[in-house]
């Protein structure tokens, strides 16, 4: 019996167009588009996957035209403002969301790449384990990070929002990588335990606020740091030049977006151990 | 067989599986990454009294650094993992750490075991060291003096070949050691090869016997000049001088590229034979055959 990752290549014929049939702001919950559940699967059987249309249960056929096969690459279109969850707990494969999709994108994802060429809702890649996700616009609260009373969030893979996004970027991390290239809302890194964020634009209010450990760092305008940070030093950190190397090799980051060579470091957050740093571009203060 | 007037011997040198490793070693400024590059690679001749043998390559115009500044790839060969974990620890520890500026990754792509060494070294930072975890590498970043010394927590190592040898036979010494500084000058472009020995040249080559109790090696007295008459000796009439260069890879391949290489550009004025040294072939798992090499 094969893996599911097999089974998907053998049946992968190109890959799948998911197009939304109608406008519509009633919530539409698909977690069932998903490389993983359609690998092995025809458009009939995709069809039938099931979906929830507000409350009332429904099938993918219903909401969307289903057009191909394959779970290498599944492309969906359409007005998908209000369709959340797309690319739940992905392991493996491609989603490709043109336009402006709804919440809990790739959430729990643990593989695969996520593209979303408009912006994103909130909770974009919460408890995200390892992947890809790139989103061209902005997104909304909490990328990467915890649903509200939990306290481990993202541990693993990489997201990055070419625009801008909300509050609690990065809250509760565990692990991976959050790039934000353009402004982030306050609590950045919140409560954040490890792993980094990166803001290239303004830094909201109040980052790694009750931080344990990770990084926070912030290439553009930054407040003052809350006052159970400390200042360290002024330096030029050699891991970060490891990480934007990274950054743009893998194509995520062009030449000239994150620069920055000399680093203002503050530790903190002193009320939970002060394992935790915010690093501040030196000439942004 | 003869390269430019010089006889090459029809012979081959028998060299042995070690262990080896690739370090890249980055720096504020290419000067001080050969500087930790030449500390960590000090005293790393021979595995008989040094420990390891070890020498640099210079990184290609293509090859990036893992943090994209200036370094160097500093190669260690052991006989065994256990000593390779050893001399790994202490000399990232005891001069690539030390050295200004400098961060140390894994250069081994695709190694066949991996050693935790930037994950002991780790404890030098005193409970304040820190991790970061990309893409499957992990760092640590350890608080020194000039700021943080970045080092990875795992080394690649892979089974490797030492030992690769030849001879160069002269009228005279500066002829010989001219003709030497050509091969290793020529040897030194390639990838995954090291000449361990000062300058690349053995001056000193030995045997495994000794006249005295207890005493394993000695000098390789068939090969030297003085000696004619008193020793069966390998000289010919008119050569006066050897010098030897020896070669450790990471692959075979690199070992007899290196000695192709170098067994050209050693076939110069005044050099009258290249021969190389073996056992017989019993004891080394690999011969590299001077006349293959040259005809290649």
């Amino acid at each position: 019996m094969m893996c599911i990752a097999c089974a998907a290549a053998a049946m992968d014929r190109g890959g799948v167009t998911l197009t939304r049939k109608e406008s519509s702001p009633i919530p539409v919950e698909a977690d069932s588009i998903c490389p993983d559940r359609f690998a092995t699967l025809g458009p009939a059987d995709i069809g039938r996957l099931p979906a929830f249309y507000g409350r009332r249960q429904v099938t993918l056929g219903d909401l969307f035209e289903i057009d191909g096969a394959g779970a290498s690459h599944i492309t969906v279109t359409g007005d998908l403002t209000a369709v959340k969850k797309i690319g739940y707990g992905m392991t493996m494969g491609r989603v490709t969301v043109h336009g402006t999709v709804g919440p809990h994108t790739g959430a729990f994802m643990t593989g695969g790449e996520l593209v979303v060429e408009g912006d994103a809702g909130d909770w974009l890649g919460a408890y995200m384990a390892g992947g890809r996700i790139v989103v061209e616009g902005g997104a909304g609260h909490f990328v990467g990070a915890a649903y509200s009373g939990d306290t481990k969030g993202m541990r693993g893979g990489t997201i990055l929002v070419k625009g801008s996004a909300g509050r609690e970027a990065g809250a509760h991390m565990r692990r991976g990588l959050v790039v934000v290239l353009g402004d982030v809302g306050e609590f950045a890194g919140a409560k954040m335990l490890a792993g980094s964020v990166f803001v290239g634009g303004r830094l909201g209010r109040r980052p790694g606020a009750g931080m344990k450990r990770g990084t926070v760092v912030g290439f553009g305008e930054a407040p003052d740091p809350l006052p159970t940070f400390r200042y360290t030093c002024t330096y030029r950190p050699v891991f970060m030049r490891y990480y934007l190397r990274h950054l743009r090799e893998s194509g995520l980051v062009g030449d000239g977006e994150l620069d920055g060579a000399l680093f203002r470091r503050y530790i903190g957050d002193l009320t939970n151990g002060g394992r935790g740093e915010v690093l501040v571009r030196a000439e942004s203060q | 067989m003869r390269v430019n007037g010089v006889e090459i011997e029809d012979t081959f040198a028998e060299a042995f599986g070690m262990w080896g490793t690739r370090l890249v070693v980055t720096a504020e400024t290419l000067e001080w990454a050969r500087t930790a590059a030449a500390s960590a690679t000090g005293f790393a001749t021979s595995i008989i009294g040094c420990g390891c043998e070890a020498g640099v390559n210079e990184l290609g115009v293509g090859d990036g650094t893992p943090d994209g500044r200036p370094g160097i790839a500093v190669l260690l060969f052991t006989m065994s993992r256990k000593d390779m974990e050893k001399q790994l620890t202490l000399r990232v520890g005891q001069t690539i750490m030390t050295c200004p500026t400098t961060a140390c990754y894994d250069g081994l792509a695709g190694g066949e075991e991996r050693l935790k060494i930037g994950g002991k070294l780790r404890y030098f930072g005193d409970t304040f060291q820190r991790s970061k975890l990309l893409e499957g590498r992990r760092l640590w970043r350890v608080p020194v003096m000039d700021g943080e010394f970045v080092v990875e927590e795992g080394f690649g190592i892979s089974r490797a070949v030492g030992g690769g040898n030849f001879f160069i036979m002269a009228a005279d010494l500066e002829h010989a050691l001219a003709a030497a500084e050509a091969a290793v000058a020529a040897m030194r472009d390639v990838p995954g090869a090291v000449m361990p020995f000062p300058g690349g040249i053995v001056r000193s080559g030995s045997k495994v016997s000794s006249r005295y109790k207890g005493q394993n090696v000695s000098s390789n007295t068939p090969y030297c000049p003085t000696l004619r008459g008193f020793e069966k000796s390998e000289l010919r009439e008119g050569e006066n001088a050897v010098l030897e260069i020896v070669i450790d890879g990471l692959s075979e391949e690199a070992v007899a590229e290196a000695t192709r290489v170098g067994v050209a550009a050693a076939c110069t004025d005044g050099v009258l034979r290249i021969s190389a040294g073996n056992y017989g072939g019993s004891l080394g798992q690999y011969r590299f055959a001077l006349h293959e090499l040259v005809k290649s």
